[in-house]
């Protein structure tokens, strides 16, 4: 089934994407815009189903998950992105959707994290960028809303953990303060604090030393306080950059299991170039190859039989 | 990680005076290079070790406390001539002065350089315009600087005397232009701070809902602590240690002389001097030809300059954790 020889070669970029789409079978990109992916729907004897079950032949423990029912709340419609002449992200169509993960898989400089970025705009950050079709928050465009309004209803985590040089209460607490003319009281933070701490399983590890400097802690813990950090500011959607890759075994386990208990509340994407992380935590998975989203479908599904030959080649460890 | 890589278990790390020692592989060159640049170094810690030896055997020679706390008065004698209360209360108000000036302003000349920058032809200009104030004397710059001040426009920072002929020379005005000798180290060393900062740690606090303005006042300029103190310890040793712009815009004289009427206000318009044209004045070059007033002055003077160096090394010492970028 070589059904992207298309994509092989010198691939022609500003052909038109939906040519290429055309030659792939269901389960790529263009989504129906009321809702629910349209693409990679497996045929009942193709995938396993949702959830928890399905093991790919590789032998991974999935992340203990308890059973959600997704709601779309972020949409990408033709996303197009490009940094000066280059193309980085090409028309993607993708839904995220609370109560589930999306991983974002591919080779480097693949797009994914551009596409990440795109959805809290910290791509606008880049005085190259510049983007085309459309991203819905529950509706509405992101552009319309003010950006820092927006940035605070979708949080993000970085690659390298990165509190900021202050204690760990006013890193938590950081994100409430000075959103209006008053100042709030330590005390009247103190609830918002613990309870960010505690979803985010570091509460236990730094009660007693809430005011010891934040980059004291060690790597792991630090993710988790950002996390914390993002938590505190109650995100509606959650962008990860390869959240873990920073991170020892543990630690990367911790932060698996904190992601998959989140899913249900919050919205999570997350980059990902470990894909036995990504079979780990996520509940959808998109591949992307050279700023086109290839593949699109349930985890278990893309990763046990994928459709599109690059996904396969791809997970399979052929190139990447 | 690479430390990690060097030091396999059954290497010690090398440590270069034992390669030195031991010849070793060493090429000839490379042999008298490093002894050259060994003898450099002890040279230069021989230089530095007379030189405080020296001034302080001088200075423990002549120092009196008492020099510390009379004003210094005119008179042939030496022992007449009183100590150098005045100088010392100059020096330390003058140093106020410009770093009060400097610090802000080279800390917001940083910021803007580093975090906005636009357009980029001003930011270019502004960058050049530090450099060659840097690379100025500071006697060329307190001669323009009596230009600009003797303007009847800037005549309320200094002595007016009649027919409106403007003075030129006060506190303020030194200050002024002694800020300028501390502006390019400040500047140097805050932006080099905020460069070292990761750009994901802007951006986690612009993914928090923060607009640039609040992730300078409470991330970036916090993270800089360090740097800031550095520029401005350094640049409080230049001002403490310059001369020309005393001579020329402080008015040098022996006594502070305040304006009348307003207390501070008065001080600040008035003339004064520092340790350091007190050294010159009494000097065999200056016109005092009190030696050993000179001696007892300059030793005060490098131990204010010592110590400042010192606590440059305590500040940027001191271990702060750091991000990985």
């Amino acid at each position: 089934m070589d059904t992207l020889s298309t994509l092989d070669g010198d691939f022609d970029r500003t052909r038109e994407p939906l040519a290429v789409a055309g030659q792939l079978p269901p389960p790529v990109r263009r989504i129906a815009p009321t809702g629910a992916p349209t693409v990679a729907e497996p045929s009942p004897s193709q995938g396993n189903g949702h959830g928890a079950h399905a093991q790919p032949s590789r032998s991974l423990k999935r992340t203990p998950r308890p059973e959600t029912t997704p709601v779309e709340r972020m949409r990408t419609e033709a996303l197009s992105i490009a940094y000066g002449q280059k193309l980085a992200v090409n028309e993607v169509s993708l839904s995220v959707r609370q109560g589930e993960v999306l991983a974002l898989i591919g080779p480097s400089g693949c797009g994914k994290t551009t596409l990440l970025r795109s959805l809290n705009r910290l791509v606008d950050l880049t005085p190259t960028a510049v983007r085309g079709g459309r991203i819905l928050l529950d509706g509405e465009d992101v552009d319309r809303f003010d950006v820092t309004h927006l940035r605070r209803r979708v949080g993000m985590l970085f690659q390298q953990p990165n509190p900021f040089p202050m204690s760990i209460f006013d890193n938590v607490a950081y994100g409430l303060r000075e959103r209006g003319s008053k100042k709030p009281s330590r005390r009247s933070l103190e609830p918002a604090v613990s309870e960010a701490l505690h979803r985010a399983g570091l509460f236990e590890e730094v009660k007693d030393n809430l005011d010891h400097p934040a980059l004291a802690l060690s790597g792991g813990q630090q993710q988790r306080l950002c996390i914390a950090r993002s938590l505190a500011v109650r995100p509606e959607v959650l962008l990860l950059d390869e959240p873990c890759s920073a991170l020892d075994p543990i630690s990367t386990q911790v932060i698996e299991e904190t992601i998959v208990s989140l899913r249900s509340e919050i919205a999570i994407v997350i980059v990902t170039h470990n894909l036995q992380q990504a079979q780990r935590v996520a509940d959808h998975v998109a591949f992307m190859y050279l700023g086109d989203l290839i593949e699109y479908g349930e985890a278990a599904r893309v990763f046990g039989s994928p459709v599109a030959e690059r996904t396969r080649e791809y997970v399979s460890g052929g190139f990447g | 990680m690479s430390a990690h890589a060097q030091t396999s278990p059954s290497v010690a790390p090398p440590s270069s005076s034992r390669l030195v020692a031991k010849g070793s592989s060493w090429s000839r060159g490379d042999k008298i290079g490093v002894a050259m640049a060994w003898g450099a170094g002890f040279l230069l810690c021989l230089l530095a070790a007379s030189i405080v030896l020296y001034m302080l055997y001088r200075g423990l020679q002549y120092l009196d406390l008492a020099l510390l706390v009379t004003h210094p008065e005119v008179g042939l004698d030496q022992s007449r001539t009183g100590g150098f209360l005045d100088p010392i209360q100059g020096t330390v108000l003058l140093t106020v002065l410009a770093t009060a000036i400097a610090a802000p302003v080279g800390v917001g000349i940083a910021v803007w350089l580093s975090e906005y920058g636009r357009p980029a032809w001003l930011a270019r200009a502004v960058e050049s315009g530090v450099e060659i104030v840097a690379g100025t004397p500071s006697i060329v710059l307190a001669i323009f600087g009596l230009l600009v001040f003797q303007q009847s426009f800037f005549g309320f920072l200094s002595f007016t005397a009649e027919g409106n002929a403007v003075f030129g020379r006060s506190f303020f005005t030194a200050g002024a232009i002694m800020s300028l000798i501390a502006l390019p180290l400040i500047v140097g060393a805050t932006r080099e701070a905020l460069q070292a900062i990761p750009a994901h740690v802007r951006e986690a606090s612009y993914a928090l809902g923060k607009d640039r303005i609040a992730t300078i006042r409470r991330v970036l300029l916090p993270a800089s602590r360090r740097g800031i103190g550095t520029g401005v310890t350094l640049g409080m040793g230049r001002v403490v240690g310059d001369t020309a712009i005393v001579v020329v815009l402080l008015g040098a004289s022996l006594q502070i002389q305040p304006e009348n009427g307003t207390p501070v206000w008065g001080l600040l318009k008035g003339t004064g001097s520092t340790l350091t044209t007190y050294v010159y004045n009494n000097s065999p070059a200056g016109e005092g030809n009190a030696p050993e007033k000179a001696y007892a002055a300059a030793f005060v003077l490098l131990l204010i300059v010592i110590f400042l160096n010192f606590a440059v090394d305590l500040i940027a010492r001191r271990k702060e954790p750091a991000w990985t970028r």
